[in-house]
């Protein structure tokens, strides 16, 4: 922790006291992170106990719990979780590999290293849904480039049901790996040179370096990148969305925007965004953990 | 790495080397693909082999910024005579561009997107930007009881999905009056970034040496001065890197702009793909727009490349 200023100390005293400008500084931010963020969720908690319809005028009634047990009896969402779930199993896995991967082939002497590693990480600084778009092009069945290159004819990536899923993933795999390449990138530069020359003394073999020192070391910041990346996949919206519109691709998060924009179902749509939130809390508090722990060191 | 360096390790290394490029191509393949059928004619954009050389032309940019509908026979060659050199453009790919009484012009929509993107992205940065560094000399420099529950809280406003606040939100906004508004996607926007903002900035601050402060104030300065004199001078280059991360995220926002907006106050992200649905798809003025709106995140981040896993781990992870 780093070491405070004095409050009591005469030069502190001038002006504003100390407690007036913590309060002045972080008060505002509370407060508007409050209005706007806890507030409609407030908001929303209660109207997930009624059978209200943004797109009608009639009032709300109060129905109890009746959306939650319609919603964990429904097996139309129970299939969007498990959708949700492969999603996140594939793209996140995916980019476990292909990031780890890569990080593994920089982390060595490269021409143009740093020009390298900035390329190779704009496809994540860019907005989910025109990458969504532009991979419709690359994707497209009769004249795509994918197609193209693999001889694939009149392929439909994007409307076989059985492909489409993972058709998208392998979009958020190019676009996300680079995510968990930066931070396995960070954790293998921060590896000790000496380690490995004492495992070369020792004769060790490749793979047992790579599986007590390489590994090891890393996984803490590869842990970061996992846990970040499958709470930012459990999310998705964007990409699937703006991809395809089937049924296989619904994920829950599409599910969500369905049920309160399109079928107007306000107050279900408030209990379902309850499960998700509660959810997505859960991952947060392990991540913010592993964060800390990553600070700590 | 090992310090011994035979001539075996040196192939494998130039092999590994070359593997890196190898990556490296296949990595930058579609965004050189998305850029390349921007400045394709539309005969070229859709073909089977794909085509790789062709001569560029701007001519789908001049339609991503105008209305077009398709010509039914030639244009006349006087017309033609008189035309600037961007309606030629068009007249030549079997189009004309709509224009009202007076000749002027009849815009697509996409520079009013663009014009959307850009006030409601810096507005909101400046907003999280300011407050979000208040906020962390606050946490950095003051004991505050539960702290570590505060910073929490504020990261976990970060995390909420963008469809869970949004319900709520277009409810709320519907009535007082902000679905469709500036105001309302900055608003969104800050709040998003705000809390972002801060667990960057305090990271920044914290490397700030306290001792500066300590000296100041032996000098005569009040807190508040050597906040503004010492620390947000130092603080700079955190600043910046901040500004630029809240940028690009409210630049490249979908979710909240789909939901609460749809033409007034649209931006540049929903209005893209929408464009897909409109009769037949002209994929060259789509990659002309995708294009457009790539270039300044492209840029930003060769700006932001030292800051970017700082960035992405909220300021926990320093190089």
């Amino acid at each position: 922790m780093l070491a405070r200023l004095d409050p009591g100390s005469a030069s502190a005293r001038r002006g504003l006291s100390d407690i007036a400008i913590r309060n002045l500084f972080i008060i505002p931010t509370i407060v508007f992170l409050i209005v706007f963020n806890i507030f409609p969720l407030i908001y929303s908690l209660g109207y997930s106990f009624t059978d209200f319809r943004a797109s009608g005028s009639a009032p709300a009634n109060f129905i109890g719990l009746q959306n939650y047990r319609e919603l964990l009896a429904d097996e139309y969402i129970w299939n969007n979780f498990t959708i949700t779930a492969k999603y996140v199993l594939v793209s996140v896995g995916g980019q476990v590999l292909v990031g780890f991967g890569v990080a593994l082939l920089l982390n060595r002497k490269i021409p143009a290293k740093g020009l390298v590693t900035t390329l190779l990480l704009l496809p994540m600084m860019m907005s989910m849904a025109v990458v969504g778009l532009f991979w419709q092009l690359l994707y497209s069945p009769s004249w795509g480039i994918i197609n193209y290159v693999l001889g694939l004819e009149d392929f439909g990536w994007l409307s076989n049901a059985d492909v489409a899923l993972y058709a998208v993933a392998l979009t958020d795999i190019w676009m996300w790996s680079p995510f968990v390449m930066l931070l396995s990138l960070a954790g293998l530069s921060a590896i000790p040179q000496h380690l490995y020359e004492a495992a070369a003394i020792d004769r060790a073999t490749r793979w047992y370096t790579f599986t007590r020192i390489t590994l090891p070391l890393v996984t803490p910041l590869l842990l970061i990148a996992i846990i970040f990346r499958t709470m930012e996949a459990f999310k998705t919206f964007d990409l699937a969305f703006i991809m395809t519109s089937m049924e296989s691709t619904e994920l829950i998060a599409i599910r969500l925007y369905k049920m309160a924009f399109q079928e107007w179902q306000t107050g279900k749509s408030c209990a379902m965004a309850y499960v998700v939130l509660i959810m997505v809390l859960a991952i947060t508090n392990i991540y913010v953990k592993y964060l800390n722990q990553a600070k700590a060191r | 790495m090992a310090a011994v360096t035979s001539k075996g390790h040196k192939v494998w290394n130039r092999a590994l080397i070359g593997i890196v490029f190898a990556v490296l191509v296949i990595y930058l393949l579609p965004l050189y693909w998305i850029s390349s059928t921007a400045f394709k004619p539309r005969s070229l954009a859709t073909t089977v082999p794909p085509t790789v050389v062709f001569e560029p032309e701007l001519t789908s940019f001049v339609k991503l910024f105008t209305s077009r509908v398709q010509m039914r026979g030639e244009v006349e060659p006087e017309v033609y005579q008189k035309a600037p050199w961007y309606e030629k453009r068009v007249f030549d790919s079997g189009e004309r561009i709509i224009k009202d009484a007076n000749g002027k012009l009849e815009s697509s929509g996409y520079l009013s997107r663009f014009l959307n993107s850009i006030i409601i992205a810096v507005t909101s940065t400046f907003l999280a930007v300011a407050m979000g560094t208040l906020t962390a000399y606050g946490f950095s420099r003051f004991k505050l009881p539960g702290e570590q529950d505060w910073l929490f809280f504020i990261l976990s406003t970060r995390m909420l999905p963008p469809v869970v606040v949004a319900i709520p939100m277009f409810l709320m906004y519907r009535t007082v009056g902000l679905v469709d508004t500036h105001i309302g996607l900055i608003i969104l926007y800050t709040a998003f970034n705000l809390s972002f903002s801060v667990w960057l900035m305090k990271g920044f601050i914290d490397e700030i040496p306290i001792e500066y402060e300590e000296a100041a104030l032996v000098d005569g300065y009040t807190r508040m001065q050597a906040f503004f004199k010492i620390v947000l001078p130092q603080a700079a280059t955190g600043i910046a890197a901040t500004a630029v991360f809240c940028f690009i995220t409210a630049w490249n926002e979908y979710a909240f702009a789909l939901m609460m907006t749809n033409s007034k106050a649209q931006t540049a992200p929903p209005f893209i793909p929408s464009q897909l649905g409109s009769g037949v798809t002209d994929w060259t003025v789509i990659a002309a727009g995708t294009f457009l709106f790539l270039v300044p995140v492209a840029i930003f981040t060769f700006v932001l490349r030292k800051h970017l896993l700082r960035g992405v781990t909220f300021g926990a992870i320093r190089k």
